[in-house]
């Protein structure tokens, strides 16, 4: 894919000011969508093939299609920027230097999805990107693009209003059903399902999420059509991607390229290789919750939701964690189950339990008191969590320990020997 | 416990949404940019001037992690000690705090002008290692990086 050219984070500068968006084509593809019905705005959609990029990758079109056509209520959209799985690094990176993107994005599915407003929710540790975010969005209003002035903006008789929400500090806000919680201003406990958001979501009202770099692909598919994103990187998952390179490479950062990449191409060619040569151990291709890959089983390995699912692992939010051979795994499976210990909202006890309990056995095992029946012990309190919890929050505690024993037994019992 | 102009920021606040109950995180992110914490006195104040339940607000305030209802030190150094920075040198990021200040994680320094926290991934995993002091992020630290910003809060102290 030499010849791709950026479009989610094209690198021209002052993107982000309203007027050098405008000069680049921005909020064409909003005026274009508000001639169309909502029923054509979701078929370019679901025919662009593009998948949500907020963890699931979730066929966008089909979610859209859930949404109710009529009805007394009113519909809401909510766009997930609470960026908080380790490893993941990019939505940010459309906030600061593309936030136009996402609002553009965000007029057009809104017309789709028929609503009354949308809620960009953001983490709260980002409160300068927030105030960027709030800054455009305040720029979009003054332009007549969002609110009522659309109407006379774009000859419609149609319009929606954009509110950032800022978090507070919680992994779990992320999760769908508790991020609609967050905004309600309710403990953010997520929600048992069914009933499904496009049923029942913020404030009993149907609503939709979607990560913002998925939103942010919306105007993109109008500008470029449907069959152009399709023809982008992967066949059964296409389009531009933002990958988030980090840990041992030589130039970790976030680059948008198309889906479907080799991992081998993205972390020796894009990210500039492993420093000093040295050899990977681990990779973990999207974000901690995602099982990791062994580093001498990585030959032909692509970054797509079939490619990854193939090699028992998934696509997550496509961030990249590469670990070199001198990684100390016990420590990293250590760390990553803290985490998870600390942000499960306690709701399900095989999860608040669970997690509790697999660190303290890694904690003993990496003061050098632990044995290899721990390992056995590890896994059993994995596979008791996993699928026994009302969120995936318990999966994605489980997974890593889970397959790092299963891929990494040899060196985690070595490592044991210390 | 707000002005006259803060009261009126609650007040569009609240226009964000047909419950104002959604409006307490935002309220409670003032109290806590204004005071440094979020004090009982504050969690009535915020329940009354939204005429919400009083427990409704606590509920929030002791959910999220940067609520705080203690004191932390003027300048809240947050580490971020998870995977990537691990990786990139997150180690060497609390020891050269720990040998400029004499504190780690979880201590503040006798004057309250630094408190040191550990942080869970703060999204700058590209540009790890990392912290955060306050709101700023402060990204692709060395030791010479750390003594110096530490230099320039203590002379803004
Ligand atoms: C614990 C947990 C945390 C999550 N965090 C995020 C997040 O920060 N951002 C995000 O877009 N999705 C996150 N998700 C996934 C969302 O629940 C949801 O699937 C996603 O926002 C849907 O958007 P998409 O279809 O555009 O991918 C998380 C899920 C779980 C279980
Ligand atoms: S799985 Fe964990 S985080 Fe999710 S609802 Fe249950 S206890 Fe809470
Ligand atoms: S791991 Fe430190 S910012 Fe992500």
């Amino acid at each position: 894919m030499t010849d791709y050219q950026p479009v989610l984070l094209p690198g021209t500068p002052d993107l982000h000011k309203i007027d050098v968006y405008e000069q680049h084509g921005g909020y064409q593809q909003a005026r274009k969508a508000m001639g169309m019905t909502p029923e054509e705005i979701i078929e370019i959609v679901k025919g662009s093939g593009l998948r949500g990029r907020g963890g699931a990758a979730f066929p966008t079109g089909l979610k859209w299609s859930f949404m109710p056509k009529d009805g007394e209520k009113p519909s809401y959209l909510c766009v997930n920027g609470d960026e908080s799985e380790p490893g993941s690094f990019k939505d940010r990176q459309i906030f600061e230097f593309n936030p136009h993107l996402m609002i553009e994005g965000i007029l057009i599915t809104g017309r789709a999805l028929r609503i009354k407003a949308a809620y960009i929710y953001i983490r709260g540790e980002y409160e300068a990107w927030v105030q960027m975010v709030e800054k455009a969005v305040a720029d979009a209003y003054a332009k007549g693009y969002v609110g009522e002035k659309m109407k006379e903006t774009f000859g419609v008789d149609f319009s929606c209003e954009i509110y950032v929400h800022r978090g507070a500090g919680a992994y779990i806000c992320g999760e769908e059903s508790s991020l609609m919680n967050s905004i309600e201003g309710i403990r953010p406990y997520p929600r048992v399902k069914p009933p499904f958001p496009a049923q029942v979501g913020l404030w009993g009202c149907p609503t939709t999420i979607n990560n913002v770099e998925t939103i942010a692909n919306v105007p993109v598919i109008l500008d470029k059509g449907p069959d152009w994103f399709k023809s982008i990187g992967a066949e059964k998952h296409p389009g531009p991607i933002l990958y988030g390179i980090s840990g041992h490479v030589n130039k970790p950062g976030v680059y948008d390229l198309p889906t479907g990449m080799l991992l081998t191409e993205l972390i020796n060619d894009v990210a500039g290789g492993v420093p000093n040569g040295k050899k990977i151990k681990m990779v973990i291709p999207g974000g901690s919750s995602m099982p990791p890959l062994r580093g001498d089983e990585l030959e032909g390995v692509r970054m797509d939701a079939e490619s990854l699912k193939e090699v028992g692992s998934a696509i997550g939010t496509a961030g990249i964690m590469v670990m070199d051979e001198d990684t100390d795994l016990t420590r990293i499976l250590t760390r990553i189950t803290h985490f998870y210990k600390v942000e499960s909202c306690g709701q399900c006890t095989p999860c608040r339990e669970g997690t509790g309990w697999m660190l303290k056995v890694l904690n003993r095992m990496l003061e050098g008191n632990g044995t290899p029946s721990d390992l056995d012990l590890l896994h059993d309190v994995a596979n008791n969590i996993e699928g026994n919890t009302v969120c995936a929050l318990g999966d994605a505690a489980a997974w890593p320990v889970k397959f790092t024993i299963e891929r990494f037994r040899k060196e985690l019992e070595a490592e044991l020997e210390r | 416990m707000f002005s006259e102009e803060e009261i009126q920021k609650v007040e569009e606040l609240k226009s964000h949404y047909p419950s104002n109950l959604s409006a307490v995180m935002g309220t409670l992110h003032m109290m806590q940019d204004k005071y440094g914490m979020i004090s009982d006195e504050a969690i009535t104040y915020v329940a009354k001037l939204l005429d919400v339940p009083e427990e409704k607000v606590l509920g929030v305030v002791t959910f999220y992690e940067m609520y705080h209802q203690h004191k932390t030190g003027k300048f809240k150094l947050q580490v971020c000690t998870n995977v990537s920075c691990m990786l990139r040198g997150s180690d060497m990021v609390l020891q050269t705090i720990k040998d400029k200040i004499g504190i780690g994680i979880g201590e503040m320094t006798d004057d309250t002008v630094f408190s040191v926290h550990e942080a869970e991934c703060l999204g700058s995993c590209g540009t790890a290692p990392m912290m955060s002091v306050n709101k700023d992020y402060h990204e692709n630290l060395t030791p010479e990086k750390i003594n110096e910003l530490i230099d320039a809060l203590k002379a803004k102290a």
